[in-house]
């Protein structure tokens, strides 16, 4: 539902357009009242009840009913933020009234003013402007009083508790070049923060051996060790590099022609969860890179391009893989970090067979975690294997590798939960 | 919350003052709160009535903005609340010239809400009062049954928009039976056309008798004719006397009949779940004619605020100040239904016609054109029509009866069309039609109208509930399908049934690929009929 704008900005066209008489109210329409948004710690725990509360309805033996939408609000230079939405439907009996309603020729409203019949009185853009701020995904246009903001990390912490998301595979935990801890772990003689006894005492002993003072079978008397500045140990602080996992995930899509509509925003929408999730499971801890392509590749730089870009022409998946290696071996990142590639298509490739691509695939599994393909099925034409999934099976790796490789198939119209139940498949160990 | 201060105060009982001279009518006791944004925010979930009883639903509802308004009927930023007293919310820093704008706008809710009959079931009662009573009820069984009572509460809310409200309010209407009995309609009505069938002849026979028992015996006929009809069938009185006593079964709603017929619900541990049911149909009564006149009462509110603020004396020196607010609120949107502007217009409209005495069969005879636009009897009866509007209509009637080409030429509405071009990625905004029938249907179309759904009593059986959604060229909504009746299987405590219809699915699909030229032309959708069967939390569809 969209809900009217407050009289104060009454909008010409282009702008919002609403018809729903029942949107108009007289507290935001005759007073402009707005509701403020709860501050965010308000409302978290409660969110976090509601979702228990959700869980234990399967339990009962009734379907979930709470779904975590999300608003993505790109900004620039990657600073983009994800906004929890958790919506619900209360399902009743209740007549479908857009049935009959083309993609292209929705309903009609009421108007008013000059024109004549067929004049073209205004134009609006199909996408709105990603500056008013809404979103792709469930929950679009919708919750602009009171949104929840939160960031990706808890979106991640969501999806992980709450939708049982598998938790990551340790790939062994490697040295980070950037972070460091501080502890009293070096040692140094004469001076120091932190006198170490036992060391200190042995030390001690040693030194008055060499003296003979000590001498063997007999019992010393400590009060006549000779006691050498240099044999007291103390501790110092040190810097110390932290030992931690930390992993790189290259986001990749097509964004070519027949992307455009449901297919993109499928694809984008579960990069974002994705995205969130793996941010999660690394704290924080991680590179991610975004490279989209048509006939050739690109690496973008934030995520803002990655999800606003606009389609371009042909589809060559190879060039993609191929970047993601160029990348991987140039900058060395196999050595130091888990390297996850999610892929997402709408399953079409110029390249029949897959001659150049299985072997960018190949190359890609030497050193991925793993590599997630997402290929949201656009509904064109009959319902077949699209070339990309064909390729795959004909070249088996979809078992030989199946512990690095994953498809899923993700029908175009999918909702939430069938978005989230793809990650599991892409993700699971 | 708190009141609003003495001075304000003393503004709205001026306001009251001068409205009931302009001939409104309402209560004298209101009260009025000054809210916060943050009151707004607990508030609007519980479309602004602060005692309404808790629920999980609303409390997500507080951290997202609201669904769609076909399942919430309710406004969630109403100013007035239909209660005794009346209570309305106001901003805390509107000016006072302000204040009486929107005083006179919710004197005119207020007038609207205790002289519409279609509001008749919310007289008597203060709603807000039962609605703390539900809320103690509530939270009473949530601390004996826990988790349970949001389930009860969920299942019945699934079903609340199929309450029978018109059944309700036409029962309250209905005029006592003075001067005709009841015995005489049971025994044409019912005794001869279904407990002992008589023919056509015979019917007609016995009419004839009963007129001339009536010409021969006057005052005593009706005796008369009974002991007659007590000679030939002895059971009759027996008979009549049962039907008298049972009660009318609901077929049209379906919570209600639930309520009364589930042999789950009947059950002792299950009894208390009646209670929360009734209390979620209830809330839906008290809701179903606030969305069936948005149009009008919005509409009647606008009307009275401009004309009352007008002649104010208080706020001279404002005119301009309110000019621009009320132009910004009432003025016709571009594009779009703005239920301020249309309900205002057409009011205006209608007291104007009524004033010309255009309501009448002779203007309705006229042909020619140029003696319809100068047709003016000078009746003066115009306010007096509309007050009779704002009584006995709802949106529904108000635009159906009014809303003609006069008034759709005057204002120079028309139906704006979209259609996208691709290659800009643009929607292009067209003017579609200026005909008054497409333009009442497109409003009509946006109206609240609840699927008619009934219980078939004829294959309706302990373990079956039968549900029949009779085919108003609209399909219903199927992702709600499963969760709708899981709750009904849950209430009814065995299989439900529904028998609905659809379009034919092979047709579903053209309309989405292919694509014809024309977006006019595309044939009427093939509908089917089919059953959906909720058994054992499992849906099922058959075609039938």
């Amino acid at each position: 539902m969209r809900r009217p704008p407050p009289p104060d900005r009454r909008p010409g066209l282009p702008g919002p357009v609403c018809n729903d008489p029942y949107a108009y109210g007289d507290l935001p329409w005759l007073q402009a009242l707005t509701a403020l948004a709860l501050p965010l710690a308000a409302r978290l725990g409660t969110l976090d009840d509601l979702m228990q509360r959700d869980a234990r309805r399967e339990e009962d033996g009734f379907p979930r009913k709470i779904r975590i939408g999300r608003l993505v609000k790109p900004g620039r230079g990657g600073k983009h933020k994800v906004v929890v939405v958790p919506t619900t439907v209360e399902e009743k009996l209740v007549h479908d009234n857009s049935f009959a309603e083309r993609a292209d020729q929705p309903g009609p409203a009421g108007g008013s003013g000059e024109g004549e019949e067929g004049e073209v009185i205004g134009e609006q853009p199909v996408r709105p402007d990603p500056d008013e701020g809404d979103g792709q995904g469930p929950g679009q246009g919708e919750g602009a009083a009171h949104e929840l903001e939160s960031n990706a990390y808890d979106l991640g912490r969501i999806l992980t508790e709450q939708f049982r998301l598998p938790n990551l595979e340790d790939k062994g935990k490697k040295r980070s070049l950037t972070r460091y801890v501080y502890d009293l772990t070096d040692r140094h003689r004469g001076f120091g923060q932190l006198l170490d006894k036992k060391a200190t005492l042995r030390q001690l002993v040693e030194t008055n051996i060499g003296l003979e003072r000590i001498a063997a079978g007999h019992v010393p008397d400590p009060a006549d060790l000779l006691i050498a500045p240099r044999d007291k140990v103390y501790r110092v602080l040190s810097r110390e590099r932290d030992f931690e996992s930390q992993a790189v995930v290259f986001f990749l899509r097509d964004y070519s022609g027949s992307m455009s509509g449901r297919p993109t925003e499928q694809v984008v929408s579960q990069h974002v969860l994705i995205y969130s999730w793996i941010l999660y499971q690394y704290a924080g801890q991680i590179e991610t890179r975004f490279i989209l392509h048509d006939t050739e590749a690109k690496e973008v730089d934030d995520f803002y391009t990655y999800y606003n870009s606009r389609v371009a022409g042909g589809t060559k998946v190879a060039s993609a893989f191929a970047l993601v290696n160029e990348i991987v071996a140039r900058e060395n990142l196999v050595q130091d970090y888990n390297i996850y590639v999610f892929y997402g298509t709408d399953g079409d490739d110029w390249d029949t067979g897959g001659k150049e691509c299985l072997p960018e695939i190949e190359a890609v599994l030497r050193y991925a975690a793993r590599l997630g393909i997402t290929i949201v099925d656009n509904g064109y034409g009959p319902a077949r294997d699209s070339e990309v999934q064909k390729y795959l099976q004909a070249s088996q790796l979809l078992t030989q590798r199946r512990d690095r490789l994953r498809l899923d198939v993700l029908p175009a119209d999918a909702d939430e939960p069938r978005v989230i139940e793809g990650i599991r498949q892409l993700i699971s160990p | 919350m708190q009141l609003i201060d003495q001075h304000a105060k003393a503004i709205m009982e001026g306001c009251k003052e001068r409205a009931r001279q302009a001939g409104l009518r309402f209560d004298d006791e209101t009260l009025e709160y000054v809210v916060t944004n943050r009151d707004l925010l607990e508030l609007a979930p519980k479309v602004m009535i602060p005692t309404m009883y808790d629920y999980w639903v609303h409390d997500l509802e507080v951290l997202k903005g609201r669904g769609r308004y076909e399942l919430y009927p309710s406004n969630p930023y109403e100013t007035v609340i239909n209660t005794r007293p009346a209570i309305s919310y106001y901003n805390d820093n509107n000016p006072d010239w302000l204040n009486v704008m929107i005083f006179y706008h919710v004197l005119g809710h207020i007038d609207f809400f205790q002289n519409n009959l279609f509001f008749r079931h919310t007289w008597d009662d203060d709603f807000t009062g039962q609605a703390l009573a539900a809320k103690r009820a509530i939270a009473r069984l949530r601390s004996e049954h826990g988790r349970w009572v949001d389930y009860v509460i969920e299942f019945s809310r699934g079903l609340d928009n199929l309450v029978d409200f018109h059944g309700l309010v036409s029962d309250l209407h209905r005029a006592p039976q003075d001067g005709w009995s009841g015995r005489l309609d049971w025994y044409f009505d019912v005794f001869l056309q279904g407990a002992r069938p008589a023919t056509v002849a015979d019917y007609v026979q016995e009419i004839e008798r009963y007129n001339q028992c009536v010409r021969d015996h006057g005052q005593t006929a009706e005796d008369v004719f009974f002991r007659d009809v007590q000679r030939r069938h002895p059971e009759f009185a027996a008979l009549y006397d049962k039907a008298l006593h049972r009660k009318p079964v609901q077929r049209r709603d379906v919570l209600r009949y639930i309520l009364e017929h589930s042999p789950f619900l009947d059950r002792e541990e299950n009894k208390w779940m009646q209670q929360v049911v009734q209390i979620v149909r209830q809330t839906s009564l008290y809701f179903q004619p606030q969305i069936r006149t948005k149009i009008m009462n919005e509409g009647w509110s606008s009307y009275w605020h401009e004309k009352l603020f007008r002649q104010d004396d208080r706020i001279a020196g404002h005119e301009v100040d309110f000019a621009r607010v009320n132009a910004a609120v009432t003025a016709m949107p571009r594009v779009g239904l703005n239920p301020y502007a249309l309900g205002m217009r057409l009011f205006a409209f209608i007291e104007e016609a009524a004033d010309q005495g255009r309501y009448s069969r002779e203007f309705l005879a006229l042909l020619d054109a140029e003696d319809r636009r100068r047709f003016d009897r000078q009746t003066g009866r115009g306010r007096d029509y509309i007050f009779a509007v704002r009584e006995n209509l709802n949106d529904h009637l108000f635009v159906r009866n009014f809303l003609e080409q006069d008034f759709v030429d005057r204002h120079r509405l028309f139906v704006a069309g979209r259609r996208l071009d691709q290659p800009r990625l643009v929607w292009q905004w067209y003017v579609k039609s200026r005909d008054a029938g497409q333009y009442k249907q497109m409003v009509l179309d946006q109206l609240y109208h609840p699927p008619h759904i009934t219980v078939d009593l004829e294959r309706t059986r302990p373990e079956t509930l039968y549900l029949v959604h009779h085919h108003e060229a609209k399909p219903l909504v199927r992702d709600y399908l499963h969760g709708a009746l899981l709750g009904c299987e849950f209430l009814w405590g065995g299989k439900v049934v529904l028998e609905t219809s659809e379009v034919k699915a092979a047709e579903r699909a053209g309309a989405v690929n292919g694509r014809p030229d024309d977006d006019d032309g595309a044939a009427p959708p093939d509908w089917e009929r089919v059953r959906y069967t909720m058994h054992e939390r499992k849906l099922s569809r058959e075609l039938i």
